[in-house]
């Protein structure tokens, strides 16, 4: 990487970072209307968009960065969100409707005591931690398998379709613990702070922001160092990697167990953020409007999949409401639009561009 | 990738897409929000209710507004997706300042929405038979609770001689309150416990389930019907059915393949109204029961000029993306018409469109005169209607049987029988 490269991806970085900060601080100490106010709402919303945007980025370490097609990156991302809503469902304590220590459902369903793995949900630190461990192991676990029976390609792809889809259908159940079809929702407080307060609304979203450039700093991280090279290496001809003496069974477990660990993080700042989790969030489709922004933001790239996350799920937001009836057909036409002109995402335009009309200088690269 | 000058105005089309929605409002306009699933898979339910929305809106606004003010629709569409019926509240509340919102279908839906709602203090009308156990300060319930849908139609069959109960439903809230609410009644009312198919579990000594429960869109019933057929056999038996959608058409092909009749084993639906007959198979259900608090076929007054007025509106003034051709009327679309004028009520009534004073004033109990008849809401926040029972005919409407007046709305009824 030259100089100048890094120079226009610090600068980069920074002019992220500064957009995002100026959301809070607007917040604080901003007008209350106008083009610079940004309500709670607004910034609550915003904050979901970053966890979507990490959630692509970790998807990108797998499709982006080592080829793997996952289509379960939204289960990982379920899994953390699950985590964090019992330790809320644990916190609501007894301002629940039935007025009593058992979460609703459970009080609905008839439980009389706590199932015995809710109980060390109380605690945050042993959530903070499952966080990571739990999507983690399940990859570890699901990898460790496909890996092995060195499944590829399309075949992984459709693998990891089928866990999610299971995994959806046990969530689904009354009697699987955890909440059935409703899921957790009516959560009151995380740490003993109201989730509904405007400081709360603020942490929840610098945090997010926090993460984002932590997965960044991975992301960047690791594609410096021996092991970012031998994932890309797998993603352009797998077969020469391994017939180099690399075990890429072990290198793309890794990946993987990393992947679905931040995309756990991810869920896990989602769910305090959108006020609630149910199992439709792994659902096959979920998986693959994941793919889709990854796609649209750009594939490959460190900031794309960021980005593509943040526009669609911003234009999302802005179409159910603008024109409610005509919205799907607004959004299936931006990703054929994607598909068909942009094939390097919006990210790709200017290079896009820039080779059309500068096409004489003949230097430039994607 | 890495170039500042496209982040940038990346950036800037975000920030600019984020305030954009950001306008004055007329002065002489009240907003109020209309919070449904256009898109996804309860879009064929839930658009027929955004529509009777529009209409009331339309009908309202040419008889002079609310308090002098023209009512304003603000859409938003909650495409089946829970966590966007989050945002879309928050939306509805937040920014447009909606003084009422009309709007959700599912109780997963409700539940995402309850706390916005809470948190704001908005005003949300619920209009959809649900289980229960549930009662915000800010939510109104015209919906059917359980004791205006489920009791009533068990009271019925009970009265007709029936003596057996097969419970059978999706395996979600709704249905697993419904059916242990109606295990809980039936055995109050001298049903021994072997007479009630579908599986009862228990915890301890305590009955936490009862009923049959299969997944959403669930095809395979052919080991359901043969154990209702047996059930059935000993005759006087009954099925309550409360399965939730698509997964009734391969349920009630199963039964008519079985040579069950509704003679034999009339079965009662809680999920299927005239609307759902639109889109389903009507052939297998001739026959069997539904309980509403509306049905079309009400030979009134008010229902026919309701359902004339919505017709006209439909031909003359519907915008574009309504459909318009073989639309009918249920009870889930005129308990969302009865919400609105309650609301108009209540604002008159409290001469303001303040929320707390409104629902001070929805609490004191306000009446409205629909097309099922007269609504009067309670401190409960729920409504006390009349109640249908009807039989499916050939054409998707229903033949009313029996008619139960002024039914009051308990949401809390798990454990009290």
């Amino acid at each position: 990487m030259t100089n100048k490269n890094i120079f226009k991806e610090l600068g980069a970085s920074g002019v992220i970072l500064a957009f995002l900060m100026l959301l809070p601080i607007l917040n604080m100490v901003g007008p209350d209307s106008g083009l610079f106010s940004v309500s709670a709402f607004q910034l609550s919303l915003w904050g979901k968009y970053l966890t979507f945007a990490v959630l692509a980025m970790s998807l990108n370490l797998l499709w982006g960065y080592t080829g793997l097609l996952c289509l379960c990156q939204s289960l990982f991302f379920a899994l953390g969100g699950y985590m964090m809503g019992m330790y809320l469902m644990l916190m609501i304590g007894e301002r629940g409707a039935y007025k009593s220590v058992l979460p609703d459902f459970m009080v609905f369903l008839g439980y009389q005591d706590l199932p015995i793995h809710w109980a060390p949900f109380y605690n945050f630190w042993f959530t903070s931690a499952a966080i990571l461990w739990v999507p983690g192991v399940v990859a570890l676990i699901f990898g460790y398998l496909a890996f092995r029976s060195r499944i590829r390609g399309v075949y992984f792809s459709i693998l990891t379709q089928a866990l999610t889809y299971a995994s959806c259908l046990l969530f689904y159940r009354n009697d699987f613990t955890f909440g059935g079809n409703n899921g957790f929702t009516d959560f009151k407080d995380i740490l003993g702070m109201d989730l509904n307060s405007i400081e709360t609304v603020r942490i929840l979203f610098i945090s997010s922001v926090v993460l984002l450039f932590l997965t960044y700093f991975i992301t960047s991280f690791l594609l410096k160092t021996k092991l970012g090279k031998i994932q890309q290496a797998i993603r352009d001809s797998e077969n020469r990697v391994l017939f180099s003496g690399y075990s890429t069974a072990n290198f793309k477990l890794g990946i993987f167990v990393l992947s679905a660990m931040i995309a756990g993080a991810a869920g896990a700042l989602y769910v305090p953020q959108v006020g609630g989790i149910n199992p439709s969030l792994m659902e096959a489709a979920k998986s693959l409007e994941v793919v889709v922004w990854v796609a649209v933001g750009g594939r490959g790239t460190k900031w794309g999949p960021a980005i593509g996350a943040i526009f669609v799920n911003l234009l999302k937001s802005y179409t159910t409401q603008a024109f409610p009836d005509y919205w799907l057909i607004f959004m299936g036409g931006l990703f054929v639009f994607v598909v068909l002109f942009m094939p390097q995402g919006l990210i790709g335009v200017y290079n896009q561009l820039k080779e059309k009309f500068l096409k004489k200088e003949g230097t430039v690269s994607v | 990738m890495k170039n500042l000058k496209k982040l940038t105005i990346s950036c800037i089309a975000g920030l600019f897409l984020s305030f954009s929605s950001l306008f004055a409002g007329d002065e002489d306009s009240v907003k109020v929000g209309i919070l449904h699933s256009l898109s996804g898979t309860m879009a064929i339910s839930e658009t027929s209710l955004r529509d009777v929305l529009l209409f009331t809106i339309d009908e309202i606004n040419k008889s002079g507004g609310v308090l002098g003010k023209q009512i304003e629709a603000v859409q938003a569409d909650g495409a089946s997706d829970w966590p966007m019926f989050a945002e879309k509240s928050e939306q509805l509340l937040a920014q447009d300042e909606c003084a009422a919102v009309f709007g959700c279908w599912t109780s997963v839906s409700r539940k995402y929405a309850l706390p916005v709602f809470e948190k704001y203090n908005g005003l949300l009308f619920y209009p959809v038979q649900y289980e229960g156990e549930e009662e915000s300060p800010n939510i109104f319930y015209t919906a059917e609770a359980v004791g205006q849908q489920a009791i009533p139609a068990v009271d019925y069959l009970l009265n007709e001689g029936y003596t057996k109960f097969y419970l059978i439903g999706t395996d979600y809230v709704y249905p697993q309150t419904t059916n242990i609410v109606l295990f809980e009644y039936l055995l109050s009312k001298g049903i021994p416990v072997e007479n009630i198919g579908g599986g009862i579990r228990y915890e301890g000594d305590v009955a936490v389930s009862a009923g049959n429960y299969t997944p959403f869109g669930h095809t395979d019933f052919q080991q359901i019907v043969a154990e209702i057929t047996d059930f059935a056999a000993s005759g006087d038996a009954c099925v309550i059915n409360t399965i939730n959608g698509d997964a009734n058409v391969p349920f009630f092909k199963e039964i008519a393949a079985s040579g069950l009749t509704s003679d034999d084993c009339p079965i009662v639906s809680f999920s299927l109204s005239e609307d759902e007959f639109r889109s389903l198979p009507t052939k297998d259900l001739v026959g069997h029961l539904g309980c509403w608090t509306y049905f079309m076929s009400i030979d009134s007054k008010a229902n026919k000029k309701f359902i004339k007025s919505f017709n006209k509106w439909l031909k003359k003034s519907a915008p574009d993306y309504v459909q318009k051709e073989g639309r009918v009327t249920c009870s889930p679309m005129v308990l969302s018409y009865n919400g609105v004028y309650l609301w108009k009520a209540a604002v008159e009534a409290a001469g303001t469109f303040e929320v707390d004073a409104v629902i001070a004033a929805l609490e004191s109990g306000i009446s409205f005169d629909g097309p099922g008849g007269t609504v009067t809401t309670q401190a409960n926040h729920h409504v006390t209607k009349n109640v249908f029972i009807g039989e499916t005919l050939e054409d998707g409407q229903f033949e009313i049987l029996e008619v139960m007046e002024n039914v009051y709305g308990e949401p809390w009824l798990k454990g009290t029988f």
